[in-house]
C-alpha cells in the first residue's frame, strides 16, 4: 500500500532529480476550499498515469495576474521576476496549470520578463493523456449519458485560443455534450476576469455570472463543465442564486476525469 | 462650347483635393499624437490579415445579414468609384463617356454593372434603415449613439441612396437623349436597370430632359468629392482606416498585456538584480494612460477607424447586464478627445494641456472598473479594434498614478504584496492542500 505522492521541486533538487513538469497550483488551488479538491483530483491523475512531475508548493506565489488587470504593474512585475528567478533556478521547462489566468501569464507575459517555458492547460494535458490511451476511463460512472455543457473561461478560449481540448475530455467521458447560445469564441464571461473576481461588480441591472447561469441552465444540463477556478466560483454562486444546487453541479475538467478513473 | 464648366470643374476638383489633403494632415497629426510604438513585424502575416479582414471582411461574416448587406455597399463603392475616373475625364476634358468608343461592348457591360450595383446599394441602404430605425437593433439604441452619431449614420445611408439616384437618373436621361439623337449623346444597348426609369421622362421637352441630365450629372460628381471629405469628419472613415487598423492590429495572444519595461527596470532595481541594463532614465513619462497622447497611435488610429457598429457592445458582458461600460464608447470617446485636442493646437491652444484628459472628462473609472477583460468586445469588431488595451492603459494610470483603484482591489494588492496571494492567506499554508491527498492511499 503507497499513498500518493506530491513532491515539491525542492525535494527533488534536493535529490538531484528534474521532473518533467511543474503543476502550477496557483492561488485558489492552493486556499481556495473548492479548488483545492481540483487540485486533489489533478495530482491523483497525474500520480495514476506516473507522470513525472513537482510543485513549487511554498515556493509559489500569484502570478500577478489580477494585479496586473487592475492597473499595478509594479505589483505584478515584482511577484512575476520573483517567480521567474524560482522557475529558472529550478530550470524548468514545461508547466501544466489548472488555472487559465496562471496559464495566460506564465505562457504570454513572462517571456517578456525573462520566463520561457512550455506552458499547458490541464485541459489540453488531460485531453492529451486521454488521446495517449493514458487515461483509461471506467464504464458508467455518474453523468453517463447525461447533459454536460462547457463553459468556456475567457483566458482559455478567446485569449489563447483553446477551445477544442476541453470539449475532447469531455466527449471522452460518455456524456452528452451540449453547447450554450453563446460558447467558443462567442463565450460569455463569468464576470470573475480583469480582476472582477476581487471587488463588487460595478453597479448594473444583473450580475454577469447569473446571466451566465440562466443560458447554462437553459440547455437543460445536469452539470456545468468548467476549467477555471474562477467560473467555478462564479458558476457556482449563480447556481445557488437561482437554487438549482441540488439537481445541478458546477465541476472542473479534472474532477470529471478523475472520478471517471474511479480515484 | 463654351469651357465655362470645364474651368468650373477643375476648380470644384482643386477645392476638394485642398479639403481633403488639409483634413487628412489633420487626422494624420491628431493620430501621431499618440505614443510611439513600432508594430511592422511579421509583415507577411499583417498583409494577409489585411487582405482577409479589411479587404475581404472575414469577420463580417459571423453576422450574415448584415455581412450581405455591407458587402452590397462595399463592392458597390469600390466598383463604382470606377466610373468616378470617367466623372473626372469627362469633367476636365469637356467630353462625354469618353471612355465608350474604347471600350466598346465592354462599355455597356461595365455600365450594366455600375446600374446593377447601385440598385444593390440602394436595397441595401433602405435595409439597413430599416434595421436602425424600424427594428431598432440594440446596438443602435445605446445612448452613446445618441445626437451626432446618430445623424452621421442615417446621413451616410441617405447620402448614398441619393447619389444611387442620381447615377440612375442620369443614365436614364442620357439614353433618352441619344435615342433623339442629340448630340454628344451615344446610344448603349439596353442599360437594364435605368431603362426602368425612362418610361417616367415621357412627354419631357429635349430641354428638360438635357437640364436632368447634366443636373444629375453634376450632383453626383460633386456628391462624390462632397462625400469623400465628409467622410473625414465621420464614423465612415473606416472605409479607408479599416485597412491599416488591421495591418497594425495585435497578432499576439489576445491574452497577452502588453509590457512596461520602464517598470521593469525599476522592478529589477529593486529586487537587486543587476542586468546590466542602463538606470531609468530621468524621463520616463506618465505610468499609463491619462490622455490621448499617452496612448500610443496605434490607439489613436484605431479609434478614427471605428464605425460604431456597436458588436463590441452588443458582445460586451457588463454592458448586457446594464454596467455603464461600452467598449465602443471607449472608441468614440478616444476619437473625440483626439479631435478636440487637434482642433485646440491648430488654434494655437493648449492641445492636451488645456485642463481636460480622456479620464474623467470622457471615460470614467466606473467604466474601467466594469471591464471583466474578457476580449469578446476585440473578438466581435469586424477589424479587429482594441477597445480593451485602451482600458487597461487607462487603469494602469489610476493604479499607478492617482492610488485611485476601488478599495477591494487595495486589499487584494495588499494581499499579494504580504502574502503572495490575492486573499489573505499565509504564504506557510500555501502547501497544506497536500496533506489529505499525501494521505490518502493510492490503490
Amino acid at each position: 500500500m503507497s499513498t500518493y505522492h506530491v513532491p515539491t521541486m525542492a525535494e527533488m533538487a534536493a535529490a538531484s532529480n528534474t521532473p518533467e513538469i511543474l503543476f502550477w497550483v496557483g492561488c485558489a488551488g492552493s486556499f481556495d476550499e473548492r479548488y483545492k479538491v481540483v487540485t486533489q483530483a489533478f495530482v491523483k491523475i497525474l500520480n495514476k498515469v506516473g507522470v513525472s512531475f513537482a510543485v513549487l508548493g511554498p515556493e509559489e506565489a500569484c502570478t500577478g495576474d489580477p494585479a496586473r488587470r487592475a492597473g499595478n504593474e509594479f505589483l505584478f512585475q515584482m511577484q512575476a521576476v520573483a517567480n521567474i528567478q524560482v522557475m529558472n533556478a529550478y530550470e524548468v521547462k514545461k508547466v501544466v496549470t489548472a488555472c487559465p489566468h496562471c496559464f495566460n501569464t506564465i505562457k504570454n507575459e513572462y517571456p517578456a520578463l525573462g520566463g520561457n517555458y512550455e506552458v499547458i492547460h490541464h485541459s489540453q494535458f488531460l485531453q492529451q493523456l486521454i488521446h495517449e490511451g493514458k487515461v483509461v476511463l471506467q464504464g458508467g460512472g455518474e453523468f453517463k449519458g447525461k447533459k454536460i455543457t462547457f463553459h468556456d473561461s475567457c483566458y482559455l478560449g478567446r485569449a489563447n485560443e483553446v477551445y477544442e481540448a476541453p470539449r475532447e475530455v469531455i466527449q471522452a467521458l460518455d456524456v452528452e455534450l451540449v453547447e450554450m447560445k453563446r460558447c467558443r469564441s462567442k463565450g460569455l464571461c463569468c464576470g470573475a476576469g480583469g480582476a472582477q473576481m476581487f471587488k463588487e461588480p460595478e453597479p448594473g441591472a444583473k450580475d454577469i455570472n447569473i446571466e451566465r447561469t440562466e443560458e447554462a441552465l437553459a440547455t437543460g444540463a445536469e452539470a456545468i463543465a468548467v476549467g477555471c477556478p474562477f467560473c467555478l466560483t462564479m458558476m457556482t454562486d449563480g447556481i445557488k442564486n437561482k437554487e438549482r444546487e441540488s439537481d445541478v453541479q458546477v465541476v472542473d475538467l479534472a474532477e470529471l476525469v478523475a472520478k471517471r478513473m474511479g480515484i | 462650347m463654351s469651357n465655362f464648366p470645364q474651368v468650373i470643374f477643375a476648380l470644384v476638383l482643386v477645392l476638394a483635393g485642398f479639403i481633403l489633403f488639409k483634413r487628412i494632415r489633420f487626422l494624420r497629426r491628431n493620430i501621431l499624437l499618440g505614443k510611439a510604438t513600432k508594430r511592422n513585424d511579421e509583415v507577411a502575416k499583417r498583409w494577409k490579415t489585411m487582405l482577409m479582414v479589411a479587404f475581404g471582411q472575414q469577420k463580417m461574416f459571423s453576422k450574415p445579414v448584415p455581412a450581405l448587406l455591407h458587402a452590397l455597399l462595399y463592392i458597390g463603392f469600390l466598383v463604382i468609384n470606377l466610373e468616378v475616373l470617367e466623372f473626372i475625364l469627362d469633367g476636365l476634358l469637356g467630353t462625354h463617356r469618353v471612355l465608350a468608343p474604347y471600350l466598346g461592348k465592354a462599355y455597356v457591360v461595365a455600365i450594366n454593372v455600375f446600374e446593377f450595383l447601385a440598385f444593390g446599394v440602394l436595397i441595401s441602404c433602405v435595409f439597413l434603415l430599416y434595421r436602425r430605425y424600424v427594428l431598432r437593433l440594440e446596438r443602435f439604441t445605446k445612448p452613446e449613439l445618441k445626437g451626432w452619431p446618430r445623424l452621421d449614420a442615417t446621413l451616410i445611408l441617405v447620402i448614398e441612396m441619393v447619389l444611387m439616384c442620381a447615377i440612375l437618373t442620369m443614365n436614364a436621361a442620357d439614353q433618352v437623349l441619344a435615342r433623339q439623337a442629340v448630340a454628344p449623346y451615344i446610344p448603349l444597348d439596353s442599360l437594364v436597370v435605368s431603362s426602368q426609369i425612362q418610361p417616367l421622362l415621357q412627354g419631357w421637352s429635349t430641354e428638360a430632359v438635357l437640364g436632368l441630365e447634366r443636373g444629375a450629372w453634376w450632383f453626383h460628381i460633386l456628391g462624390i468629392l462632397g462625400f469623400a471629405a465628409y467622410v473625414t469628419y465621420s464614423k465612415h472613415l473606416h472605409i479607408f482606416l479599416a485597412f491599416p487598423a488591421t495591418w497594425y492590429s495585435n497578432l499576439k495572444a489576445k491574452g497577452e498585456m502588453q509590457n512596461m519595461p520602464e517598470v521593469t527596470r525599476e522592478v529589477q532595481v529593486m529586487l537587486g538584480l543587476n542586468t546590466g541594463q542602463e538606470p531609468a532614465s530621468n524621463e520616463v513619462g506618465r505610468f499609463g494612460a491619462k490622455d490621448i497622447n499617452d496612448l500610443s497611435w496605434v490607439n489613436l488610429l484605431q479609434a478614427y477607424a471605428c464605425t460604431e457598429c456597436g458588436r463590441c457592445t452588443s458582445e460586451c458582458p457588463a454592458n448586457l447586464t446594464g454596467k455603464k461600460l461600452s467598449p465602443r464608447k471607449i472608441m468614440m470617446d478616444v476619437r473625440d478627445r483626439a479631435e478636440e485636442v487637434g482642433k485646440s493646437l491648430d488654434a494655437g491652444g493648449l492641445g492636451c494641456e488645456d485642463g481636460k484628459s480622456l479620464l474623467g472628462d470622457y471615460i470614467s473609472k466606473e467604466e474601467l472598473n466594469a471591464c471583466t477583460s474578457c476580449n469578446a468586445c476585440v473578438q466581435a469588431c469586424p477589424i479587429s479594434l482594441d477597445p480593451l488595451a485602451i482600458i487597461l492603459e487607462m487603469r494602469r494610470y489610476v493604479a499607478m498614478e492617482e492610488s485611485g483603484t476601488p478599495a477591494q482591489w487595495n486589499s487584494m494588492f495588499q494581499n499579494m504584496e504580504t502574502s503572495f496571494s490575492p486573499w489573505k492567506f499565509s504564504p506557510s499554508d500555501r502547501f497544506n492542500w497536500a496533506d489529505k491527498v499525501k494521505a490518502e492511499e493510492n490503490n
